[in-house]
């Protein structure tokens, strides 16, 4: 997150996203003891527009033992987007003004049903586009989703994992091939 | 490397430096000629490629704008990434997932073995199968292609122990890890495959055979390579005489040059080509180089591809592991009882977790989507790669409406899916749905077509020169010093993958040119 010296955090900053990591989540095996509170700046996105945003990236990709962390990422990212184009700001803010005040309070099947109506729209899409690219590609969702990911550094899956599948029958060799060594 | 003078005329100017272009600036030198390579792209290397993919995406894929119509699934699900190539040194020999297979001798006679289909433009190769077997057998040496040559396949993953179980319960018998160009032990000068599993964002073990680590640096060790990167062609001079005399293209710094040049070979992939023929108009092509037939751009060919997912209740991380490694070839032939002309292999897929939900689950969200998420773990997956139709108006235009950073019109894809196509896609994923359930998937999911990756067929190989582009050695039927060296000029896709095809084409095409320069017929 940007280190912003405090006096012109005040000046730019239109809202902030917190949270605490969820004990016993994935992300609190990875967080930093003591770590465990979050908090996003936000420079487009006022504080409740961010809560609106938060949910609905929540109705997209609803995985219910996901940290807020990782979905703050998401929000983050939008924010980022509607600083850099002005035309991102306008579909993000009038798309959250449509969805109202109490979208982020809804119970989910209101929220999904309000957004089935939008599915279409360009907010819409540019929300579930980003929500995602980015959600997904968290160090939390590797961990939530038992993603191992780039290997290279560690030798590759040849010696950690790659054919240690034992409930279905072992290939014959002339149809797979030797380990190399 | 050497550097050759802009007016130096007599070079050969290649265009793209991947699996056509790359081949061929190779063997061009290697037999003493003068090469400058223009490759719009940058250079990356083992140590630079990056390993998160969102990263490893924008550092290696084309990404300038293309448009694209018609009621293919791509136009539906990837607007605006209609085709996925790469635009770097090594083109998309960097991001490929290196299956080798052979087209077959009756995939090279499409017309012949088919009959009259209606609403295709199918016709039969202008070379022999015999003749292509030969460069085949060369180009699998050169690259290193598993289970040929005495060289061992790639052991099994998790994943395709999952695909060989379920292929065996519906009584396939050609299933195999496949022949792959990742070497399976050390081979000329390489390592072998650790599976990582990151095959598309790179091979940092330089495993898998790309021109940006094999051909180009044994090109520039000739002597004879001047490869320029970061340099778009924009424009070929059509001269007198009814030769191509000159490449026009912007450098590294935006400032427009002219190369000279005695042959030009044009590698830029099926889509980018075929733009820069169009741009080529002059009172003398106006219609585009080498385009008195009005077939350049035409018949352009995808392969029918797709995703199907299985879903189990025991882990598979199937993205541990070489990407592709498992193949099922018993619906590589042609059968019309099964309600269509062609055939199809099944291939080994997955992918990371970030690209997953991007590519292929890509209209997802809610409460299902996520559901297939959550088992990511216990995923299994395969992929559809099969032949689909030339059609006279599925197409690469240039779209006047919208403009390059260069102020130059993009390209327009348009692809209607012929009714072949769709009995095609809809067999071969009954086939892998019910090899899933076979050994007792929770669920299949049917993914989309992606974005398209073996773009052939647009300035295609033909004996009549009103129906194609190019001879039989690539080299246009109107302008006798200029060839087109990549997969364009496939008569027919086949259902093999078509990168073995072309280096094969580019090994034969170097022969060809070096004759015909000898010779002084070029």
């Amino acid at each position: 997150m940007n280190q912003l010296p405090r006096r012109d955090f005040l000046k730019t900053a239109t809202g902030l996203l917190t949270g605490i990591v969820v004990a016993g989540s994935p992300l609190a095996l990875i967080a930093p003891i003591g770590r465990r509170a979050w908090a996003v700046p936000l420079s487009a996105l006022a504080t409740a527009e961010a809560a609106t945003l938060m949910a609905m990236a929540r109705t997209i990709a609803p995985h219910d033992k996901l940290d807020d962390a990782a979905y703050a990422f998401v929000i983050k990212a939008v924010d980022e987007a509607a600083v850099k184009d002005d035309r991102v700001r306008k579909t993000i803010k009038e798309g959250i003004a449509g969805l109202g005040a109490g979208f982020a309070t809804r119970p989910e099947s209101g929220r999904s049903a309000a957004l089935r109506k939008i599915e279409s729209s360009e907010f819409f899409q540019t929300m579930r586009l980003k929500t995602l690219q980015v959600l997904y590609a968290t160090p939390m969702a590797y961990a939530y989703f038992g993603y191992e990911g780039e290997a290279f550094s560690k030798g590759g899956y040849l010696q950690r994992g790659f054919n240690d599948l034992h409930w279905l029958p072992e290939i014959p060799l002339e149809d797979g091939g030797p380990l190399p060594i | 490397m050497a550097t050759f003078a802009l007016k130096d005329d007599s070079v050969v100017v290649i265009i793209g430096s991947g699996a056509g272009g790359g081949t061929l600036a190779h063997e061009l030198t290697r037999r003493g000629i003068k090469v400058v390579l223009l490759e719009a792209g940058s250079r990356q290397s083992l140590e630079s490629f990056s390993q998160v993919p969102g990263e490893s995406f924008n550092q290696l894929t084309w990404l300038d704008t293309r448009t694209q119509s018609g009621d293919w699934g791509v136009a539906r699900d990837f607007p605006t990434l209609p085709v996925w190539h790469c635009k770097t040194v090594g083109g998309t020999t960097v991001h490929w997932t290196a299956s080798c297979p052979r087209l077959q001798p009756w995939e090279l006679r499409a017309q012949t073995t088919y009959g009259a289909v209606a609403g295709t433009s199918l016709i039969d190769w202008p070379i022999t199968p015999e003749e292509l077997e030969r460069y085949y057998a060369i180009a699998e040496l050169r690259m290193g292609v598993t289970r040929r040559n005495d060289i061992p396949g790639l052991p099994a993953s998790n994943n395709f122990k999952v695909m060989y179980a379920a292929a065996k319960k519906l009584g396939y018998r050609r299933v195999r890890t496949g022949h792959l160009a990742i070497n399976s032990r050390t081979y000329d000068g390489r390592g072998f495959c650790i599976q990582q599993g990151f095959c598309v964002q790179g091979c940092k073990m330089g495993a898998k055979w790309s021109t940006l680590y094999t051909e180009i640096p044994d090109a520039e060790a000739t002597g004879n390579l001047d490869l320029r990167t970061e340099s778009t062609a924009t424009r070929i001079e059509h001269g007198p005489n009814d030769r191509v005399n000159a490449v026009i293209y912007r450098d590294a710094k935006g400032h427009e040059q002219h190369q000279a040049a005695r042959v030009v070979c044009v590698a830029g992939n099926a889509i980018e080509t075929i733009r820069l023929l169009l741009l080529s108009e002059s009172s003398k092509s106006p219609h585009g180089l080498a385009n008195s037939s009005g077939q350049v751009g035409r018949n352009y060919c995808h392969q029918i591809t797709g995703f199907v997912w299985g879903i189990f209740d025991k882990p598979i991380y199937f993205w541990r592991g070489a990407t592709i490694a498992g193949v099922i070839e018993d619906e590589a032939i042609n059968d019309p009882r099964r309600g269509f002309f062609g055939g199809y292999r099944i291939e080994l897929v997955a992918l990371d977790l970030p690209t997953l939900p991007l590519v292929g689950l890509p209209y997802g969200w809610g409460r299902d989507f996520a559901s297939i998420m959550e088992n990511y773990r216990n995923l299994a997956g395969m992929f559809i790669n099969g032949e689909d139709m030339p059609r006279p108006y599925n197409r690469i235009t240039l779209n006047a409406n919208v403009k390059d950073a260069y102020g130059l019109p993009v390209a327009h894809i348009h692809v209607d899916e012929h009714p072949n196509d769709r009995a095609l896609r809809k067999h071969a994923q009954g086939q892998m749905s019910r090899m899933y359930e076979a050994i007792g998937a929770k669920r299949v999911v049917v993914g989309p077509t992606p974005p398209a990756t073996h773009n052939t067929g647009t300035a295609r190989m033909s004996a009549d020169p009103r129906d194609g582009v190019t001879n039989g050695w690539g080299q246009t039927h109107d302008i006798a010093n200029l060839f087109i060296s990549d997969g364009s000029v496939l008569t027919t896709p086949g259902s093999a993958n078509p990168t073995l095809t072309i280096v094969a084409l580019a090994l034969r095409q170097a022969e060809y040119i070096s004759e015909r320069m000898k010779a002084g017929h070029v």
